[in-house]
């Protein structure tokens, strides 16, 4: 929870009085700021369980019993077919992430561990794609995809993923690496051990708290993501989540109560994986992983 | 990448372990990328594709709609930088001094909370403030009517002056936590003796921040810089959400990344026009090199990098 951190505050006792009001002055300002940044979520969420007219006429109060209605929800499951949208989600957020942690993690490896002719320039290359962004080449991956005929499958959308997430996850996980003894692993290494055993049997399990900050880096666009679901899997039985809520929202404009719920369904299942592995990502943030 | 296989001791698991990641990244990244500067020289004539050299930048710059439409959105993404580099990043700054100051209670809850909004689609936050500022829901002018200000109330995103800073602020609203992070982590990593070094000779509170914390993390703050820049060139998502592919009201937010989408997909009336499109993505990938190139050569090699 806490960050243990050493505290250097040892005679500063005289300056009591302007400490506090000082330690008072930096809570008012968080505390403003908290507020803006939870503010429209928490009105969107406490509006969609309110009827219709309580919306608009107290848009800022909270549902009571008088004012409370599941009406939008209802809409929602109904008209909507989210419990697909998610599952696709699902299926594309997990299955690239995996891709990017396991091939990132071997890459990784390989650039970290051993000296060969072109290591530099290799990782360079695999460099080269935290800075340019994927999106420029849409184009010509719209017209791959469509020569392949995965257009509107869920592999168009993985392959792309996969190909995003690896550069950063690459150039994290070989910093890390590089931090790892030689030590164990030569000794790995006199006890027989193939390279390829080391990398799973010793490496893999002492990057663990970087692959977890990796995870959560490269999920959080893919599961947010709007523009490939948009341009490479439009289909209804392919639709993700993110462009589900956004085509749904938008034939309900008028619905009030179902664009609320429908904004809430989006916002829960990604709050409450944020909240569990919020710790974890400050963790891996704060230890140094980006920098 | 090939390893040349006649020197004595050839490891092949190093190949191994590289070959998914590499085929992987260079076959949907790399080629496609290639593939879309080349497109960039090709035009589709009597349904073939013929080999036209720079006529398709020469129409982007010099054709009079082109160009107008092409400088609407380079300028609109402009400011959408500078509103970024000039509030969400001081935001970011200031939140993180804070947040990094000794023996504050609730540090835990308040990075948390400041967090949220960064983890949201797009879509959700474009949709949500559109509800909260619409003028026919009232929850923004009520709310400045409770602090007297209601007169000042207009539906923002719906006027052409004020629409492409509202969406700008929207998004500075949404990444602030982006910013807050990276320098929270910088000023943990600033090691305690040096503060109490200051604080021995007299230096405290914002002389502190201003003489020794800042410095120290002004490579993080590069960073930073680049980060937005590259991110904000490449916006779309926010603003195809909140407006629409046309960029409304009357294109007052078309950056370039809804002006590559229009003209690679067309809308209404205009046809799609995928050589276009790829000559405006690799204007994008020129301006993107351009930044980064001016980052890591001009900016990154003077920033002094302290050793603790």
């Amino acid at each position: 929870m806490t960050t243990s951190q050493p505290t250097s505050q040892s005679i500063s006792n005289p300056m009591l009085s302007s400490n506090t009001a000082r330690a008072i002055a930096a809570h008012a300002i968080l505390i403003t700021y908290t507020i803006i940044a939870l503010f429209p979520v928490v009105v969107i969420v406490i509006n969609s369980f309110k009827s219709r007219n309580a919306i608009f006429r107290s848009p800022l109060s909270p549902p009571n019993s008088e004012t409370f209605s599941l009406i939008g929800y209802e809409t929602v499951i109904k008209q909507g077919d989210f419990l697909l949208y998610f599952q696709n989600s699902l299926t594309v957020t997990i299955i690239s992430l995996t891709m990017v942690l396991f091939f990132g993690a071997m890459a990784a490896f390989a650039l970290a561990e051993y000296r060969f002719k072109l290591n530099l320039l290799t990782g360079l290359y695999l460099a080269l794609g935290i800075m340019i962004p994927i999106r420029l080449g849409t184009v010509a991956i719209l017209q791959m995809m469509v020569a392949s005929g995965l257009v509107n499958t869920l592999t168009a959308l993985i392959l792309v993923y996969t190909a995003q997430g690896l550069p950063l996850a690459i150039f994290i996980l070989s910093e890390f690496m590089q931090g790892i003894s030689d030590d164990l692993k030569n000794a790995g290494r006199i006890d027989g051990l193939s390279e390829y055993r080391i990398f799973l049997r010793l490496v893999l399990p002492l990057v663990r708290p970087a692959m977890a900050t990796v995870a959560v880096f490269t999920m959080i666009p893919i599961w947010n993501d709007l523009w490939f679901p948009l341009i490479l899997a439009p289909a209804e039985e392919v639709k993700t989540v993110t462009l589900g809520a956004q085509v749904f929202i938008g034939q309900f404009v008028t619905n009030w109560n179902a664009v609320l719920a429908s904004l809430s369904l989006a916002i829960v299942p990604v709050l409450i994986l944020y909240l569990i592995f919020s710790k974890q990502l400050i963790k891996g943030i704060t230890s140094g992983a980006v920098k | 990448m090939e390893e040349k296989s006649h020197k004595p001791p050839f490891r092949s698991h190093i190949l191994v372990f590289l070959a998914p990641a590499f085929l992987i990244y260079t076959s949907f990244m790399v080629i496609p990328l290639f593939g879309t500067l080349q497109m960039s020289l090709y035009s589709q004539i009597d349904g073939v594709q013929k080999f036209v050299g720079l006529a398709n930048f020469a129409t982007l710059f010099g054709d009079e709609r082109w160009a107008q439409s092409f400088w609407n959105a380079l300028v609109n993404n402009t400011w959408f930088f500078v509103i970024h580099m000039l509030v969400q990043n001081p935001i970011g700054i200031l939140l993180a001094a804070l947040l990094s100051s000794n023996k504050l209670r609730m540090r835990a809850f308040y990075r948390t909370s400041i967090f949220i909004p960064t983890i949201l689609s797009f879509v959700i936050v474009g949709f949500a403030w559109k509800l909260i500022l619409s003028p026919l829901w009232g929850v923004a002018p009520s709310m400045l009517d409770a602090i007297g200000l209601k007169s000042l109330f207009a539906p923002w995103l719906g006027k052409e002056e004020y629409a492409l800073t509202t969406l700008a602020l929207i998004s500075v609203w949404q990444f602030v936590g982006i910013p807050m992070m990276l320098i929270y982590a910088a000023m943990l990593s600033i090691p305690d003796e040096v503060l109490e070094a200051a604080e021995c000779d007299g230096l405290s509170g914002n002389a502190q921040f201003w003489k020794i914390k800042l410095p120290l993390i002004l490579p993080s703050i590069g960073i930073i810089s680049i980060l937005t820049f590259v991110g904000n060139f490449n916006a779309f998502d926010l603003i195809y959400s909140a407006q629409g592919a046309l960029a409304g009201p009357n294109y007052s937010t078309d950056v370039l990344g809804t002006f590559m989408f229009r003209t690679f997909f067309g809308f209404q009336l205009q046809l799609g026009d995928p050589n276009m499109g790829s000559a405006i993505a690799s204007a994008m990938f020129f301006i993107i090199l351009c930044g980064v190139s001016i980052y890591l050569f001009g900016i990154q090699t003077r920033l002094r990098r302290y050793q603790f």
